[in-house]
């Protein structure tokens, strides 16, 4: 998979997937269409239902933000070749560090504190979930895939087990742990537009938005301004010649899976400090797994993240209101849409580039043998 | 199907009517890939019966020019004459069909199979191999004998040593009825004495009317046995020579496109204090190989020791020890008076910091990380030094500053910091890595295959860098599989064989012959 070098990077990061994009879009409209709707109208609805209507684009940018965090944490470990599928365990037990630092200090502790601990519990817990499976890749060599996967299992289970029988709310049928005091938690920006005047749709957007455009930017600087970053793209692109620099292999991808479980054990603020405000079973309703597709697509560049984070953002926001707006288009349908574009921008990502370079070298192409 | 088989195995030696005037003849190829112009234009003629060589610098387009004769790629334009007879071979069955063979610069073989196992693949007669074998066993018998190509036909590939695979692949072509033989770069990984059999075989063949279309960069063996000489440059025939008129100065000019120095000014100097000592190192493999044996030796400031040896005789093993990406199992290496033994950390970063660097044999998986710029790989290994960081930031302005340096200093080409290595030439990129472990101010150099698929013009100049770092006092310890290239650098050169250093000499003493015998563990001195 690598990029070609015959075409100009414009059109390999700028072109191609637009065209991807378009082709995705275009096969969605052909089953919209084969189920008796008009595609047209479908996209129209999806847009609206992303950025027009009252709240949309506040919904949009909170999914986003959960997006941002899981492509975050798979680009970092793939810059170090690492394929880290285990995002979605790390977010959850990311929530477990959220849940515990809120039932245990909210009560004596003050609230600002609380969630500043709370955001440090999140990226503890997400990194411990993170370094177990860097560790047995390391030392044991046991495959990062693998243990990643069976890590989200067993994520799943032991929060089954907690918040069924030891931190749910007593008393309780549902479960989840009881709400954390009020006060703390990250204060959602629909409220903080209306201390500063201003009138904004409710949301669910709040302060995690900043927390992981900051973090991106943090990111950049990390992988390509840091002698660690320089260390992990080495070990990426080359073991060999990593071992050759005296870049130490294993202490390099325990340390990136701390970090690459850390990123993904934010999503836990997003979701538990800004909206929540309790921990519950399957808060992360596989914003892990679709990091990797934002993190292919975004070509694990901060940057390109954001971009392909907006896009699931609105995607997912969009494909609600389609739920909403059509009888005959329902969850799975939106779901099928979601798959056809990360099967066009990730899985055949590299489909169109033998067409791209033939065109391109017919109209730019020059045979000289310089 | 039957008489043509019985033709194939008696009639070997190919008599051609006389008024057939080229065996090959090659006419306007031209084959691009995507920008790259591989062969343009190109005109080949190959009388019968001839050994006809080809020279040009890694990327001239021999490969191309002889995949295309053989079937492998289809060219964008031009014409295949054979026998003066226009054919279209477009896949190798069709050009085995017509009687021509390649042995390629890898070889094509099953390792687990035996020479006859190997030699019927894909040519296994009936359904059932018995009768098919002995068919084959004949007639193979017949081939060695005639053309002096001794082999064991019952081995196992894996257990015979490169020159007897290399002849497998000869017995392979000739089985099926070659009479044009193609041989891409074939003494790369052969001694000396393999290389003579090698010749021997190929004068043989010839005498019998096979024709030869011989590749290489060795000037000397194109002089030694080739009847004519084509040079390629740029994906361009640009010289066509009788051998006999012709010198290595001539070719190695047409090569390149201008005047090459062949020959080295050694600077004669004094040599300073020991800064190396090696002392009873052995070495065991993952998988429990013993391939260095009690190895010892020590090495002076401004002094080039050289380490002659067939390729994986534990030369590769000793560079990785002495420069810390192996641990050390058990003997001591002093480094500028300090000692290391097996228990003690030993590793790249050590190695750096005690003034050991390391042009590594392999610059491509080791030496560079080949997606990265050329100032990201102009600070590999070092990129931990003040000079390029601060605080666990780097500094690029000061990365970039120095690369600039050193692209122009060194003659990297092209001149830019900001083009992946990777899409630079395999001299160029040898001359970076090069250039980065010179300006470590390293006070020793370890340096193994320097001039590895680098083109004539690059190997020039690293020798000369490596020169006036010996003039500098640095110590040089030089691995390399070219003996004239050990011979000519080398203040000293000790030869290695399974893991042990089976003789040392004096440059000035060496002879090619006597370092060859003691590379293929004849002769103990
Ligand atoms: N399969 C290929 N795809 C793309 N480029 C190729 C391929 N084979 C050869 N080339 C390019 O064609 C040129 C000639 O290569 P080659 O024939 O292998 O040279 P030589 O054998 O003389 O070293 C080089 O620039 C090489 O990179
Ligand atoms: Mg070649």
């Amino acid at each position: 998979m690598s990029d070609s070098n015959i075409i100009p990077k414009w059109l390999s990061v700028g072109v191609i997937p637009l065209i991807n994009l378009f082709l995705a879009f275009c096969v969605s409209g052909l089953f919209i269409f084969f189920i008796g709707e008009n595609p047209l109208k479908a996209i129209s609805v999806m847009i609206k239902g992303a950025f027009y209507y009252p709240g949309a684009i506040g919904y949009t940018l909170y999914y986003t933000t959960n997006f941002i965090f899981t492509g975050l944490a798979v680009a970092l470990a793939f810059h170090a070749r690492l394929f880290n599928i285990g995002g979605e365990g790390q977010a959850y037990v990311g929530g477990l560090g959220v849940g515990l630092v809120c039932l245990i200090f909210d009560q004596h502790v003050v609230s600002f504190l609380v969630t500043i601990l709370a955001i440090l519990g999140s990226v503890i817990f997400g990194a411990i979930w993170g370094i177990i499976p860097g560790y047995l890749q390391a030392k044991r060599g046991s495959h990062i895939v693998i243990t990643t996967i069976m890590f989200n299992f067993i994520a799943a289970a032991l929060m089954v087990y907690l918040l069924v029988n030891v931190i749910i709310e007593p008393g309780q049928m549902s479960p989840e742990t009881r709400d954390f005091a009020s006060g703390v938690g990250l204060v959602q920006i629909h409220i903080l537009a209306k201390y500063l005047g201003l009138d904004m749709a409710m949301s669910p957007l709040n302060l995690s938005f900043i927390v992981a455009l900051t973090v991106s930017v943090g990111f950049w600087f990390l992988v390509w301004r840091t002698k660690f970053g320089y260390e992990v793209r080495s070990l990426g692109h080359s073991e060999t010649a990593a071992i050759y620099a005296g870049i130490k292999v294993s202490s390099t991808i325990i340390i990136v899976m701390a970090i690459s479980g850390g990123l993904a054990g934010l999503v836990a603020i997003n979701e538990l400090l800004g909206v929540h405000n309790k921990l519950l079973l399957g808060f992360t309703a596989g914003y892990g797994f679709t990091g990797i597709a934002v993190a292919l697509m975004g070509r694990n560049h901060p940057f390109g993240i954001f971009l392909a984070s907006l896009l699931f953002g609105a995607l997912y926001q969009g494909g609600t209101e389609l739920d909403f707006e059509f009888s005959s288009i329902t969850r799975e349908m939106v779901l099928l849409i979601q798959g056809l574009i990360i099967l066009f921008s990730g899985a055949l990502a590299y489909m169109l580039n033998p067409l791209v370079e033939r065109v391109y070298l017919k109209y730019y192409g020059n045979y000289s043998n310089a | 199907m039957k008489t043509n088989e019985n033709r194939r195995g008696n009639e070997t030696i190919v008599s051609l009517p006389p008024y057939i005037k080229s065996a090959i003849e090659l006419k306007n190829i031209t084959k691009r890939f995507g920008h790259v112009v591989a062969n343009s234009d190109v005109n080949l003629k190959v009388n019968p019966g001839t050994i006809h060589g080809i020279v040009g610098e890694n990327g001239a387009g021999k490969s191309t020019l002889m995949n295309i004769l053989f079937g492998l790629y289809k060219p964008d334009s031009g014409m295949i004459y054979l026998n003066d007879q226009a054919v279209d071979v477009n896949s190798p069955e069709k050009s085995i069909a017509l009687g021509i063979g390649m042995v390629h610069q890898h070889f094509m073989l099953v390792p687990t199979f035996t020479v006859l196992e190997n030699v019927m693949l894909g040519n296994e007669g009936s359904m059932f191999l018995k009768s098919g074998e002995e068919f084959v066993l004949n007639r193979l018998k017949g081939l060695s004998k005639n053309y002096g190509l001794d082999v064991d036909f019952e081995a196992i590939i894996s257990d015979i040593p490169v020159g007897m695979q290399q002849r497998v692949e000869i017995l392979k072509a000739l089985n099926r009825g070659a009479k044009i033989l193609i041989l891409d770069e074939p003494t790369g990984v052969l001694t000396p004495q393999e290389t003579i059999g090698l010749f021997d075989i190929l004068r043989s063949l010839r005498e019998q009317g096979v024709t030869i279309i011989l590749i290489t960069h060795k000037l000397k063996e194109i002089m030694s046995i080739t009847d004519t000489v084509s040079v390629m440059r740029g994906g361009k025939v640009v010289a066509d020579f009788s051998t006999e008129k012709t010198s290595p100065e001539e070719l190695a000019e047409n090569m390149v496109g201008r005047k090459v120095l062949l020959s080295i000014k050694k600077p004669s100097l004094k040599l300073g204090k020991k800064v190396l000592e090696v002392k009873n190192v052995s070495h065991e493999s993952k998988d429990g190989v013993n391939v260095l044996k009690d190895i010892s030796f020590d090495l002076k400031e401004g002094e080039i020791l050289g380490i002659a040896g067939v390729a994986g005789n534990g030369q590769s093993e000793l560079l990785d020890i002495l420069s810390g990406i192996e641990t050390l199992q058990r003997g001591q290496i002093t480094v500028n008076d300090k000692t290391i033994v097996p228990s003690q950390e030993w590793n790249s970063k050590k190695a750096r910091e005690f003034g050991v660097a390391h042009v590594p044999e392999d610059r491509q998986k080791r030496g560079l990380v080949l997606p990265f710029y050329n100032y990201e790989n102009s600070i590999l290994g070092y990129h931990r030094n003040e000079e390029y960081s601060s605080g666990f930031l780097m500094d690029k302005r000061k990365i970039l500053n120095f690369v600039d340096d050193l692209v122009k200093n060194f003659d990297v080409r092209p001149r830019s910091s900001s083009i992946s290595s990777g899409k630079l030439s395999g001299g160029n990129q040898q001359k970076l890595v090069l250039a980065r472990e010179i300006e470590s101010n390293p006070k020793i150099l370890l340096v193994g295959q320097p001039t590895r698929g680098v083109d004539i013009g690059a190997i020039e100049r690293i020798y000369e860098d490596l020169m006036k770092l010996k003039s500098k006092g640095t110590a040089i310890l030089l691995v390399s599989v070219e003996l004239d290239e050990i011979m000519s650098l080398s203040d000293r050169i000790v030869v290695m064989n399974q893991g042990t250093i089976v003789g040392e000499t004096n440059s000035s003493d060496a002879t090619e012959l006597d370092l060859g015998k003691m590379m293929s563990g004849l002769e103990q001195v």
